[in-house]
């Protein structure tokens, strides 16, 4: 699993790409802790070159919406979510508790 | 029968997908279906992992994977702690955000993502996960 965090103006957009389970969950979790710590609360999380996740990897996602949320108008929101990802999802139940968009630019332009 | 036995430490998940996806795929699952019974076999390692070896670093977990006939049938062997997934309630997956359960999702996408999900604990078998999925 690699993370890479960028900072625009509205958001963050953190880059996750490989596989997150139970034993890179944590870093994952500590991406987004990090990026709620430096007081950024709009988070645009780009899936397109992740390969796998497991309900690890959904506790993380579940975690930071609900910390983002606390603050005024702060949420994650998905990008380029890969089909069998978002079908995991879907089976969870996540899909409802986040915003999917297609590409970085339309993730970022809705905050 | 292809079996294999992993130290029960999360850095050999990848290992364990990987031991479940060749099994499938020479037993002619699509990718999906692949992907599938990776997370399934993946949600019941960590949790074996997780729960019964809670707090042990030098355990082990036994995984198997066949195919009779268009069925594949995976099982995971440990001996921590019994620990009954059908005990665990299932998370209401409709909550609102602030009332959603972190705790018995990977149980939930094993049973969804499964045909049967069956559990028993012997102290002679040790606790026993046998998942199967036909083909389809």
């Amino acid at each position: 699993m690699e993370i890479t965090t960028q900072e625009f103006k509205h958001c963050d957009l953190i880059k996750v790409k490989g596989r997150v389970d139970s034993a890179t969950a944590p870093q994952f979790s500590k991406a987004l802790e990090k990026a709620n710590d430096n007081g950024r609360f709009k988070i645009a999380i780009d899936m397109s070159e992740l390969e796998y996740m497991s309900s690890a990897g959904f506790r993380a996602l579940l975690a930071a919406q609900r910390n983002s949320k606390r603050y005024n108008r702060g949420e994650v929101v998905l990008v380029s979510v890969p089909d069998r990802i978002r079908e995991a999802l879907e089976l969870a139940g996540f899909t409802e508790l986040f915003k999917s968009f297609d590409d970085q630019v339309q993730a970022v332009g809705s905050f | 029968m292809t079996s294999s036995t992993f130290p029960a430490q999360f850095e050999f998940l990848d290992e364990i997908r990987e031991f479940v996806a060749e099994v499938a795929r020479s037993g002619g699952f699509s990718e999906k279906a692949i992907y599938s019974l990776q997370l399934a076999a993946d949600e019941a390692a960590s949790n074996i992992i997780e729960h019964a070896y809670e707090g042990v670093t030098d355990a082990s977990l036994e995984l198997s994977c066949d195919m009779r006939g268009d069925l594949i049938v995976i099982t995971l062997r440990d001996w921590g702690k019994p620990f009954d997934p059908s005990e665990v309630k299932e998370p209401n997956i409709s909550a609102e955000l602030s009332d959603r359960q972190i705790g018995g999702l990977g149980i939930y996408l094993m049973r969804k993502l499964m045909d049967s999900v069956h559990y028993e604990s012997t102290p002679r078998t040790g606790n026993l996960l046998t998942m199967t999925k036909r083909r389809v």
